[in-house]
């Protein structure tokens, strides 16, 4: 069976979530392999084996650590070579992240080999080739694709399926890279990590709470947290309210932040722009509060309320609690 | 002085019928074209580096269909020098390394100190064209610039992911990549629209750079569309209006939808 090669981003032992699907998405098509980077590597192939990981190649090297995309990349070809002498390479899937997105073109310029990016499903093809289903013109279309040429190289969403743990003791083995000049061209000099606030990751979020500017101010932003942690839900916010510093970017939803596909998605005060409806489409159930009864969100809205959120959040707070007592 | 080169696409305009021709590309007849929205951010910083340094020289550049030169003349109108557009029916349906291999070739002919791109494009939005090009023309990569800085031969920017905001550096020639958040793009002033259609705009063809066309466009792309298919339009909602009880029906419907 070809091997399927799932590359992990995480260098501190932990196979993420989202990393956990590639490999369930891997099973099904071949047999998977993980690349890792970093001094963890032991640690996190043994986790990846939970999820039928076969084969793991460590990267210790620090220069991945300390240069932008290209020593991955590099690292990323020569384990191909390496997969495709043996036994063959039906695939390379990344992790939509802006790191893996902008590997995954780096490899297949190395390689040359097709490219597919943020796919929410990857399944074997009927001739041997790999499937890749993708939302396409802000959601508004569904599209399956292949590759014709090369392994397939997949930038897969969070969420495409539910990981299947699969428990299997991985061969490790330690790669070399002789990195070139050119790898070590783009340094990383500073590196402040996103501190957890502890409530769910808004990607994979089972209910997102979004706000945006008709809360008028960062402290609005209180009503909204309040909401989500009734609901053990993640903070979403519009890029008015972010751009506006009243929440994080990190919180963005829309096509230069997030996309999001939770069950339930609020949003509040939110008119409902192209560019936002680009990263919430796909939610299956969508709440819109707004005064505005002619707010775009409304076409979207499986229940919409025309009216202050000042008024109908808090009411509703209050009612959750009354209910849950 | 300091060589810029902007990669700016021409794209469908977010608010019209976005459709697939039937050889299953995106059909750019119809929906009106414009500057994509995200490179117009990438125009910006073009003009803010080189407001920035004693000399520049700003080139746009483009691959797209006849309509392409109007996402030319509207960055003009906001400043810099001149335009190419890479025209051949040839490139019809490229993949996004045909893509990134024509526009490599057309930014070396140019010479350049700088490349500055959008972080994606808004139809394909796959963010993958400035790696590939930066891989291509074997330059520093320095890309999802949330905030960006030349002094002297660093190019220095701020990359804001999911995991980290990271500080990025690289010497130049670099090609850089920029985001949303690195601020509004001006506005054309009058003076500016009638500056640019004073402007040379150069048309290439995939001969001009010495591109064979069996290895581009859609015959030569290492994928394929094999299906499309529309999404069911959303089932209308209920909307009411609040009359002092919103938040308590809502908590109903939340309710009956097993939420609470
Ligand atoms: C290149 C580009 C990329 C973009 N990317 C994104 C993106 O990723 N995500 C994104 O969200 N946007 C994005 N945008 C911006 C987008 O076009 C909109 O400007 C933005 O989404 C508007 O945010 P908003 O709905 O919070 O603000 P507004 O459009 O101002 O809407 C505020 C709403 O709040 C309502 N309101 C006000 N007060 C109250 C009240 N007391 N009670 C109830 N309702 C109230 C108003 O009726 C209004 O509908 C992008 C734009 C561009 C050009
Ligand atoms: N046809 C094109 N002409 C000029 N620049 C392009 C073209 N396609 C992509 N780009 C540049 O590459 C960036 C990322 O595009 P993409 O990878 O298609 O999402 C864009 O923001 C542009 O700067």
């Amino acid at each position: 069976m070809s091997h399927v090669l799932v590359v992990v981003e995480a260098t501190d032992g932990s196979i993420p979530k989202p990393t956990q699907e590639l490999l369930t998405l891997a099973s099904r098509i071949g047999s998977p392999a993980v690349v890792v980077f970093g001094s963890n590597g032991q640690k996190a192939a043994e986790a990846a084996g939970a999820f039928g990981a076969e084969k793991a190649f460590l990267v210790e090297d620090a220069t991945a650590e300390e240069y932008l995309v290209v020593p991955q990349a590099e690292a990323i070809a020569q384990i191909a070579k390496t997969l495709t002498d043996d036994g063959g390479l039906a695939a390379i899937l990344f992790t939509a992240s802006s790191d893996g997105r902008e590997i995954a073109a780096r490899v297949a310029v190395k390689i040359d080999a097709g490219l597919l990016t943020d796919a929410v499903d990857v399944r074997a093809g009927d001739n041997g080739g790999v499937v890749a289903v993708q939302n396409v013109f802000a959601a508004s279309f569904v599209v399956e694709a292949t590759v014709t040429h090369g392994p397939a190289i997949v930038v897969v969403k969070p969420n495409a399926v539910a990981p299947e743990p699969k428990a299997v003791t991985p061969v490790v083995e330690n790669v070399t890279v002789a990195f070139s000049d050119l790898a070590k061209s783009a340094k990383i000099t500073g590196r402040t990590e996103r501190a957890s606030t502890g409530r769910p990751e808004l990607a994979d979020a089972a209910i997102v709470v979004s706000g945006g500017r008709g809360l008028g101010s960062a402290d609005g932003f209180q009503l909204i947290e309040g909401l989500a942690d009734q609901l053990g839900a993640a903070v979403g916010a519009s890029r008015a309210a972010v751009d506006a510093g009243w929440y994080s970017h990190a919180n963005q939803v829309g096509q230069t932040g997030k996309t999001v596909s939770p069950q339930l998605y609020f949003a509040i005060g939110i008119s409902g722009a192209i560019q936002h409806r680009a990263g919430m489409q796909t939610a299956k159930t969508v709440v819109a509060i707004n005064k505005d009864e002619e707010a775009p969100i409304f076409e979207l809205a499986d229940y919409g309320i025309v009216g202050d959120l000042n008024a109908v959040v808090p009411q509703l707070q209050a009612e959750i609690t009354k209910r849950k007592s | 002085m300091l060589k810029i080169v902007a990669l700016i696409k021409y794209t469908p305009e977010l608010l019209g019928d976005r459709r697939f021709a039937a050889d299953n590309t995106v059909d750019r007849d119809a929906v009106e074209g414009r500057l994509s929205e995200l490179d117009e951010y990438a125009a910006e910083q073009a003009l803010k580096v080189a407001e920035s340094v004693d000399e520049a020289e700003i080139t746009y550049l483009t691959m797209g269909p006849d309509g392409a030169t109007d996402a030319l003349r509207k960055a003009l109108s906001m400043g810099g020098d001149k335009g190419v557009h890479i025209n051949d029916a040839a490139l019809h349906g490229s993949d996004a390394l045909a893509t990134s291999l024509v526009l490599a070739k057309a930014v070396e002919k140019l010479g350049f100190d700088l490349v500055i791109c959008g972080m994606a494009s808004t139809d394909g939005s796959m963010g993958v064209i400035p790696a590939m090009v930066a891989e291509r023309l074997s330059v520093p990569q320095v890309s999802y610039a949330a905030s960006l800085a030349v002094a002297g031969t660093t190019v220095t920017i701020e990359r804001e992911t999911d995991a980290a905001t990271s500080t990025i550096e690289g010497q130049l020639p670099a090609l850089v990549s920029v985001t949303d958040r690195t601020g509004e793009a001006r506005y054309p002033s009058f003076k500016g629209i009638m500056a640019a259609r004073k402007k040379p705009v150069d048309v290439w063809t995939l001969a001009d750079l010495e591109i064979d066309p069996a290895t581009v466009g859609l015959p030569a792309a290492y994928s394929a569309v094999t299906t499309i298919t529309p999404r069911p339009p959303r089932q209308a909602g209920v909307i009411v209006k609040d009359g002092g009880e919103g938040g308590i029906a809502l908590a109903e419907f939340l309710s009956v939808q097993k939420f609470i």
